[in-house]
């Protein structure tokens, strides 16, 4: 009982913080005049505009929100859904297998400190600029992210519990897929969510390459119009989206991560 | 009396060299089928390695060790071994922990669940079937480990001072609740300890070692009536007859 006072009393604060950005927000625009519209539109005109796009206003970029918001999906969760089916196995593989590791590591290694938006070049010189190129970018945001954290979490399986299984007289592949995977399930998780994260940071900059539909699109184009309001609307629903996914990755995380340290 | 139980694990020439470091020179003896076997020795003498050596975790330098007469083979000859450390699986509950060994066997499902039953009886943890390994004492810890071991049957138990980290009383507990089972599924048990007390307390023969590189230095018969009682005049005298003999200091 006393945990839920506790709950909703932290609600509470959490509440309070935003509406006391939104009391400043609309103090110095609406009230105050102290910024200039052009620079900072006020919370009220924010509001109007997201409910525009969302009712199916096109203007000033040529599409509603639904469908720039579809758009960015469609690019973020290709690249992130090919991203992690390829660096999941690979870190696993790397991890597991010692022959497998001496080949590909090092070339992991210097792979991964290479920022995603680096490849941009590249990606456009190999496949153009239309959808394949952004979810190339997308892939490599997602997928080192995704490898680095599975390498790690099959790293760190005890030998002991390989020792248990072994005894027991378990295969190669038994103790890979009933010890090694299980203990690393909690670090794939977090890897899936990292790559989530640096998915969708990659995806606004992806974007600038000739989009004509998307997030990161409308907001460069309300740039160049001069519309802070529509901006504001872009990276508020990125911000949404973004928090949004990464909830449901914590409910899979939820179901399927058994157990403590 | 001679012992006329058939021999079930033969240990020949054991030798272990990690680089130039000798651990295990030169061991050899014989564990009859169904008997409880303690090996004691000063800490650090290699009682892990022999352990490892035996399963196989480590590969021997030298020498053989053969199992119903054929050398080990973990998929065949049925083995489980008590670590030191607590090796309950932390994403398992207590009843999947105990499952472990059974579905690493392929043991088919309805037979599992009922040898998940009657250990998690045996072990007195029913009650807590659905808890996780950090959600229990050290003592339960200890207990789901011995219920996954006893659930496979086993016809060796290894045990590598499994009840090293525990307080006295709960060891008491514990070693009862072992020698129960050893009575009540006739497995074959070598257990290996520093402590001497529980050396006495439970095996039928004690096999002594030296300090690194460790050879065998003697072989105590423990024919003490059960259940025993520590304090004991024959008691006492046997405890203190290996505690001169692994006097190290």
């Amino acid at each position: 009982m006393k945990n839920k006072t506790a709950k909703y009393k932290y609600r509470i604060l959490s509440v309070c913080s935003v509406i006391a950005v939104l009391f400043i927000w609309e103090l110095v625009t609406d009230i105050l005049h102290l910024i200039s519209p052009m620079m900072l539109p006020s919370p009220a005109k924010v509001l109007n505009t997201l409910i525009y796009k969302l009712t199916g206003g096109v203007n000033p970029d040529g599409a509603t929100l639904l469908q720039h918001i579809a758009a960015s999906m469609k690019i973020a969760l290709g690249g992130y859904t090919v991203g992690v089916l390829v660096g999941v196995p690979l870190g696993i593989a790397m991890a597991w297998n010692r022959k497998f590791e001496m080949f590909a590591k090092p070339l992991f290694d210097v792979i991964r400190p290479i920022p995603a938006l680096a490849w941009i070049p590249l990606m456009i010189l190999w496949l153009g600029i239309g959808y394949w190129s952004k979810v190339g970018i997308i892939f490599f945001a997602a997928f080192i992210s995704a490898t680095i954290n599975s390498y790690a979490g099959i790293k760190r399986t005890s030998q002991v519990h390989l020792w248990v299984a072994s005894t027991f007289g378990a295969s190669k592949r038994q103790m890979l897929f009933k010890v090694a995977i299980p203990t690393a399930l909690p670090m794939i998780f977090t890897g899936l969510r990292l790559a989530l994260g640096s998915s969708w940071v990659a995806l606004v900059a992806a974007e600038l390459l000739a989009a004509t539909r998307g997030l990161g699109y409308m907001i460069q184009v309300a740039r160049m119009l001069g519309r802070p309001d529509v901006i504001i609307v872009g990276m508020i629903t990125i911000g949404v989206i973004g928090y949004l996914l990464s909830t449901v990755l914590e409910k899979l995380q939820n179901k399927y991560v058994k157990g403590g340290k | 009396m001679e012992d006329k139980r058939e021999i079930k694990v033969k240990v020949m020439n054991l030798t272990k060299q990690f680089d130039e470091l000798l651990v295990l020179d030169d061991i050899s003896f014989d564990v009859k089928k169904g008997e409880f076997l303690c090996i004691v020795g000063p800490t650090g003498c290699g009682k892990t390695t022999f352990l490892n050596s035996l399963t196989k975790l480590y590969q021997p330098t030298k020498g053989e060790i053969l199992i119903n007469n054929e050398p080990v083979d973990l998929k065949k000859h049925s083995i489980a071994y008590i670590f030191q450390e607590y090796s309950t699986m932390p994403w398992l509950t207590v009843e999947e922990n105990i499952r472990f060994g059974l579905s690493i066997k392929h043991m088919p499902k309805e037979l599992a669940d009922q040898k998940v039953e009657e250990y998690l009886e045996v072990v007195g943890l029913t009650k807590y079937r659905k808890y996780y390994p950090d959600q229990l004492s050290a003592s339960m810890l200890q207990r789901v480990v011995i219920a996954r071991a006893f659930a496979t049957e086993p016809e060796l138990l290894l045990m590598d001072e499994p009840y090293g980290q525990l307080d006295i009383e709960l060891r008491f507990k514990l070693e009862d609740e072992l020698l129960n089972l050893w009575k009540r599924n006739g497995t074959t048990v070598i257990f290996i300890t520093h402590n001497i007390e529980e050396a006495v307390y439970l095996g039928e023969r004690i096999l002594v070692l030296t300090n690194k590189p460790t050879k065998i230095k003697t072989e105590i018969k423990n024919d003490l009536p059960r259940p025993r009682d520590i304090v004991s005049e024959d008691f006492v005298n046997l405890r203190n007859e290996v505690t001169d003999l692994i006097k190290w200091w």
